[in-house]
Order: structure tokens, then sequence, then C-alpha cells
């Protein structure tokens, strides 16, 4: 190194040419050379400070103890503190009641709020309003019930999910296999007709046959629907897959089988609360 | 002899095609058979051609002067490859503002042609970029013709099947999930093949040089090549599930895989990007500038630095994962020390101008290469901070990364390389000058503002993403959903890709102006200076 070399004013080249590329004979820059011995020295530092050098069993813990999982433990335990009593609250408060409480409501419908972006937005959307084959949760048509406890049930057990023993279950058949074709045309008629829609009147009148019976024992004689069941009411526009010829001529020949996971295994009871309030005050609360 | 020998592989590698192509597995392993055979089907052919009309005897003379055939062949592989993966990172760009691009295809979906435009850009462009310039750099400052004869132009014919096989597996489906190494374990084979016959070229012709030393850009380049053969055969160990299909099964699993992965990911930045490109910057700097180097001591300790800390800094990618905290603590650290080793690199470049700095004026090449180390000076600077964990918290996963890495590819290794274009091609082509030096003032200002427009959109972005996902409420509860972010990002992709579209044009405007150089048009008359506007 040439730390010691005055500099002179002209530095001379190292005498090598490739190419008639030459080299000078310039020391290295000094702050250049000073910064890169503080980052060697500030690195020394950070590795004495911070678990760095790997042993035989472990590595070296640093002076400050850091750990990042400690790090992020203590973050959420300091969160989980903080909200420890409003939480408490909550679940000494009857569903029901939590409404009478503005602050418990405030706390609730915040925490559920963004449970919900995390957990539900990517099948129920980020606004709520569903998608095909996922329920719209603003609207006050309900599957298996909108009031608080329905609510909470389908959320914490989830809806044909295998894992939970108490999860809502419910079975359309694959009426392809049992029904006729024409028969199954003029079911499609008759629903058509039940929700108002344009239809063919007579093939309709023969299908009001068909429809009791094989699907009135679920969705009831006039299609009104059963929440108990999970069987959806027909007689409104709303459609979960959708009201066309096409799409309800699949939906009797096929059947659906959504799910929906049971959220029990992976939140606990107050934040399935928080979200079951969350949900409930979007608008269709019953 | 030899003739037999070859011919025979040859026969052998159709044969094996036919059988692969018979047997496959999956539809990517059976169209890459396809490409493979018929490959080696034309060079069968060809051959066998050649062989007859010449007497054995006057095809081992040895043949005189530089071998330059295989570096204008590079020269344009580079260009075309350019515009290819430019197009496709634009595109891909607009599928990200505008998701109906992805057509709902498999083929043409976001996840697929991500593969496809950082390799056309990384391997395709760069890679046949360093090729190119080792090849012409390592003779001229060797003196010596290239070791090996055709070996050469092997490995440039490899290199290119190479990239089609990858990029025809990436359309099709087959990968390896792992990001800059997705080819599978039959395309990694044959890219080490191609490798070694690279690394046994270069290094004979290092060993039979006339010079007495090897020049500094010959260490960069070496450095890259070996380090490279070691990164794509330990990052790529894997077990085939059948000799006829594209899927394989990693040896390492976990935390190990990821580190591996990041090990040779990072050094894939480290030695392909940045060790390759700077022998690059050695040679085509002083020559543009006509100006010694300017530290031969700085260019010696950089190097053993560079080289010896780079290798260490890939766990810096798995800040807050499960790789455990003294790896992280390692990464950070060898991360941050590199800053100073990085940046003797962009002093030698900038300081070899000391004296030069009027060219600037006139030389629009020359404000490209200076440029060029401008935009590497400041990646490697906004590299070792994003390293740091407290930095890393907020950058980690979100666009600023995207705009980091791009700082450097677009505004390093783009320009940089555009520079040794604009030098090579009249040159290897015997021409005078350039067709247009306002056409490459054009191309310099369009690749500026689009990299501006680029790396700027995305660090707005970025940092938005990072304190958006952070945000949390009075009682620590989340404000925003990931949709939210997205949603907020839409005005900054959209210039993001408008800046592509500028890169883009740029480089469609050089492929013009060095075709026309090559074909020796007659420059434009007048102005042969553009003063810098």
């Amino acid at each position: 190194m040439s730390r010691k070399e005055k500099k002179p004013t002209d530095p001379g080249t190292t005498g090598h040419s490739w190419d008639g590329i030459e080299e000078l004979n310039n020391p290295l820059p000094r702050w250049w050379l000073w910064t890169f011995y503080a980052t060697i020295i500030w690195g020394i530092g950070y590795t004495i400070l911070y678990p760095a050098w790997p042993l035989i069993t472990g590595a070296t813990p640093g002076l400050l103890g850091y750990s990042s999982r400690q790090e992020v433990r203590a973050e959420i335990a300091d969160v989980s503190a903080a909200n420890a009593a409003i939480d408490a609250r909550l679940m000494a408060t009857d569903l029901a009641g939590v409404a009478k409480d503005p602050a418990l409501q405030r706390y609730a419908t915040a925490g559920g709020g963004a449970l919900f972006k995390t957990y539900c937005a990517q099948c129920h959307g980020s606004g709520a309003a569903g998608n095909v084959g996922y329920p719209n949760l603003l609207d006050d048509d309900w599957l298996w019930g909108g009031t608080l406890a329905d609510i909470n049930t389908t959320i914490a057990h989830g809806v044909r999910w295998d894992q939970d023993p108490d999860t809502r279950y419910s079975q359309m058949p694959a009426f392809g296999d049992i029904l006729t074709k024409p028969e199954i045309t003029q079911v499609v008629e008759y629903v058509r007709a039940l929700s108002g829609q344009e239809n063919d009147a007579a093939l309709a009148d023969k299908g009001k046959v068909v429809f009791g019976d094989n699907c009135a024992a679920c969705h009831g004689e006039k299609g009104k629907g059963n929440q108990s069941l999970g069987a959806p009411n027909l007689t409104d526009p709303i459609w979960l897959y959708g009201g066309d010829r096409k799409t309800l001529t699949a939906t009797v020949e096929k059947a659906r089988y959504g799910i929906m996971p049971a959220w029990s295994s992976r939140l606990d009871p107050s934040q399935i609360r928080q979200l079951a309030i969350y949900v409930h005050q979007l608008g269709g609360g019953q | 002899m030899v003739d037999v020998i070859v011919l025979t592989l040859l026969g052998l590698v159709v044969l094996i095609g036919g059988m692969a192509i018979n047997f496959a597995q999956d539809l990517a392993f059976q169209v890459q058979a396809i490409i493979v055979l018929g490959a080696a089907a034309v060079i069968f052919i060809w051959y066998l051609r050649r062989v007859e009309p010449v007497p054995a005897d006057s095809r081992f003379q040895p043949a005189s002067g530089y071998m330059d055939g295989v570096v204008r062949a590079g020269v344009i592989a580079t260009a075309l490859w350019g515009v290819v993966g430019f197009l496709a990172g634009t595109y891909i760009a607009f599928q990200l503002t505008f998701p109906v691009l992805n057509l709902d295809l498999p083929f043409t979906t976001f996840g697929r042609l991500r593969p496809l435009h950082t390799s056309a850009v990384i391997f395709a462009f760069g890679g046949n970029a360093l090729i190119a310039t080792s090849f012409y750099v390592v003779q001229r400052t060797s003196a010596a013709r290239l070791w090996g004869g055709n070996l050469a132009w092997f490995v440039f014919w490899g290199y290119q099947l190479f990239i089609v096989l990858a990029a025809v597996g990436y359309v099709l489906g087959a990968t390896q999930s792992k990001e800059y190494a997705e080819p599978e374990w039959h395309v990694d084979i044959w890219l080490t093949i191609v490798w070694v016959a690279y690394l046994a070229v270069f290094l004979g012709t290092i060993l039979k040089r006339k010079e007495p030393h090897i020049y500094v850009a010959n260490w960069f380049y070496l450095a890259f090549i070996v380090t490279i053969a070691m990164l794509h055969i330990v990052n790529n160990l894997s077990v085939p599930v059948s000799i006829w299909g594209s899927k394989s099964v990693q040896v390492f699993s976990g935390v190990q895989d990821a580190l591996t992965q990041w090990w040779y990911g990072h050094n894939a930045v480290g030695f392909f990007l940045t060790a390759g490109f700077l022998g690059m910057m050695y040679y085509f700097v002083p020559k543009q500038a006509e100006r010694p180097i300017y530290s031969y001591k700085l260019s010696i300790i950089h190097f053993w630095a560079l080289i010896f800390l780079y290798i260490w800094a890939g766990p810096h990618h798995l800040h807050y994962t499960a790789l455990p905290d003294w790896a992280q603590t390692l990464g950070m650290v060898f991360s941050v020390i590199l800053w100073m080793p990085s940046w003797g690199g962009m002093i030698n470049g900038l300081m070899t101008l000391s004296g030069a700095w009027d060219k600037l004026r006139t030389d629009p090449v020359l404000r490209m290469m200076v440029v060029s180390v401008g935009f590497y000076g400041m990646a490697t600077f906004e590299g070792p901070v994003m390293a740091i964990r407290a930095v890393n918290s907020l950058s980690h996963y979100t666009d600023w990364t995207i705009g980091h890495v791009h700082s450097g590819a677009l505004g390093w290794n783009g320009m940089i390389t555009f520079g040794a274009l604009y030098f090579l091609v009249p040159r290897l082509w015997n021409r005078e000058r350039l067709y247009s030096l306002s056409m490459v003032s054009w191309h310099f200002w369009l690749a500026t503002i689009g990299i501006v427009l680029y790396v700027s959109s995305m660090w707005v972005s970025g940092i938005m993403e990072g304190l958006m996902w952070r945000e949390v409420d009075a009682q620590g509860f989340l404000v925003n959903s990931f949709a939210d972010t997205v949603a907020a990002k839409f005005p900054m992709y959209l210039v993001r890709a408008i800046g592509g579209i500028f890169y883009l044009t740029g480089a469609l405007i050089m492929c013009v102006n060095l075709w026309k150089t090559a074909i020796g048009a007659t420059p434009r008359a007048a102005t042969a200076t553009v003063p810098a506007e």
C-alpha cells in the first residue's frame, strides 16, 4: 500500500500498456480508504453487539441479546396487553349487547375490519361485495342466517369444512343424474319464474311439478329457501352463481359445493366475535 | 478423426433427442427435445457438407489475427436479445397495470413471462454482452487469438441454445421456481457444459498471452466466469424425477435451500452483473476516453475486496425469515462493508476521465458510459442501505427492490453495454465511425429519462407500499388490506411502464444506428458532434 508515499503532482504510470491502455500510479483516495476502514470497524462492533459468529453448537448471541423473534413476540405482547381489558369485556358481553357499548362496538368493528382485510378479503373482496361463488356480505340475503350469533357460528366453524365436526353442512344433489334433460329445462324455467325473470310459461308450469317433487324439500314450496339447511332463497334477484339459463342449468345438473374454512382453528374467540360484529354492521345484519 | 467424433456425437444427440421426444413426460421437455434434435440435425448436415471440399491439412493450420467473427455474432445477439428482453419487461409492466393483458392464457400470464423477461435481460442480453466483449477484450489485452479454435463458436451457439431452451421451458411451465435459476435440470447441465468451454477459451487465451501482465479487465472477467460456474452448479443441485421429464427435486430443502438460492441470487448480481460488467468498464471507458486508468492500486484493492466480500452478502435477502439471526447479521455487515469496494470501480471509471471531461460535451457514447458508472455508484450505495435490517423491514417485498434492481440493470448494465456496442460495431465492421451520433444522443436521453421515470416511480410506490403494509391504528389493528396497497400503486405502475417504453424506444434507435453502421450506410450529413443538450 502507498499510504506513506508522498503524492507527486504527476503520478506516472505503472509502465504497462495493453492495447494502448495505461494505468496511472495514483494512490488510493484517502476518503475512500478511511470510509472503508470505518465500515470494517463498524462491522466488527456490530457483530459483537448482535448475534453473528457461528460456533460449533450455536452462534455468538451478541452483547445486546437481540433476537428478531423476541422482537416480534414483544411487539405482539405489547398490543395484546394494551387490548387485554377491552378484549375481556368483549368476551364477557353478550353478542347482541355489544352495540349498546359504543367503545366496545368501535373496538370490535376496527378489529374485525383489520381481520377481514387479512383473512376474508381474498374471497369476499376487500369491500365485502363478494364474487361469483362467494356471497356478498353487504345485502340482507343470508344463506346460513344473518344474526350476530349465526354469523359468529359460520365464521367459527366454516361451511362444508371437513375438519370441523360442527361445520355448516348441506349438499344439493347433482340432478343431472336424477332428472331428464327436459325436466331440467322445465325446472330452470320455473326457477326463473320464481325470481321474476323472463321465462317460458308453459315449460315453467311443468317445471313447478318437478320443483315440488325434487327441490321443495330444501328450498321450500314457494322457493323461499331454508337457512337452517343453507338452502338459498330462489325468489329474490340475488344469485351466488348466477340466475341466467346456462348457469342455472349447470347448478341443477352438477350442483355446487362452496367451501369456507373454519376460522376457529386460526383465530381466537375474541377475534371471531370482532369479525362477526364487523360483518353484521356492514349493512345486512339481522 | 475429429470429424468422425464430431459427427458421431451429433448423430447420438439426434438419436437421444428422438427418444426424448418419444418418451417425454411433459410438453416443455418434448418441445425442448424437438429443438435440440433440430439443431443437432442441422449442424450434422452443415458439418457433413463442410467436411468434404476442404483438405484436412489446411483446416488445421493455425489461423492468424484476432478471432472477431464470434464477437460480431455476439454483438448482434446482444442487441437482438436486448430488444426482446426490454419488450418483455415493458409488456409485463403493462400487465401489472392492466391485468387483462394476461390474456387468460397460461403461456402469457405474468408468472411465466416474468422469468422470460429477467432471463432475457440478464442472461441473454447481459450474458451475450459479457461473452462478446470478453472475447474482444481478452484478445486485445493479451495480444493473442482466442484459444481453442472453433470452441469459441461452440460457446456462442451453445449459449444461444441454452437461452432458447430456457425460454421455451418458462412459457410451457417448466421451472424449478428459483429466482434467476428457473431452468430445469437438463437445461442446467447444458449450460454447465457451455460454461466450462467458455472458461477454457478465456483461460486458454490468457495463458498464451504475449503481454507480461494480465490486464485488470481480465481479472474481473475471470472472477465472473469462475464464480458463476460455482454458483450455478451448487444452486442447481437436484435429482430429476425422470430422465425424460423436466421436473426435478432440489437437494437442499427449507431454509438451507433458501440460503443457497440467495447466495446464488445475490452473487448472480455480484459476479454476473457487477464483476463481469466492471471488466467491460475497465476496457471500454479508457478506450473511449483515450485516457489511462486512474489508479492501478485502487483496481487491485477494490478487486480483491469486492471478490472476497460479495460472496457473503446473500443472507440480506432473508432478513426476518426462518434464517437464524446470526446469518442475517453477517449478510448485513458484509453488505455494508462492500460499499467502498464497489465504489472503487466507480472512482476508477470516473477519475479516468480527468483531463478528458470536455469530451462529454461532444461524445454521446462516452456520456453513456459515464452515466452508466454513475448509476453503478448509486445502485451500489442503495444496496448496502437496503441490506440494513431496519431499512430492509420497510423495503423488503416492495417495489423499492424492483426500482433498485432496475437502476442497476437499466442504468449500469444497460448503458455500459450500449456504450460498448457503439464502440465495437464500427471497429468490428471496419467502418470509420458510427452512422449517426445524433441518434446516439437520442438513445441516451430516451434511456436516461426512461430510467428516471422507472426508478423514481418505484421508489414512491415501494415506500408507500411498505408504509401501508405496516400501518396500524391506535389499537394495533392493520389499516390496509393487501388489495388496498395494490390499488394505490396504479399510477406508479403506469409511470413505470411508460418509462419502459422510453427505454425500449432508445434501444430500437440503437439497433437501427448499429445496423446502418454495419452495412456502411453513408452517415447523415453535417453534425458529427452533438453537444450535450
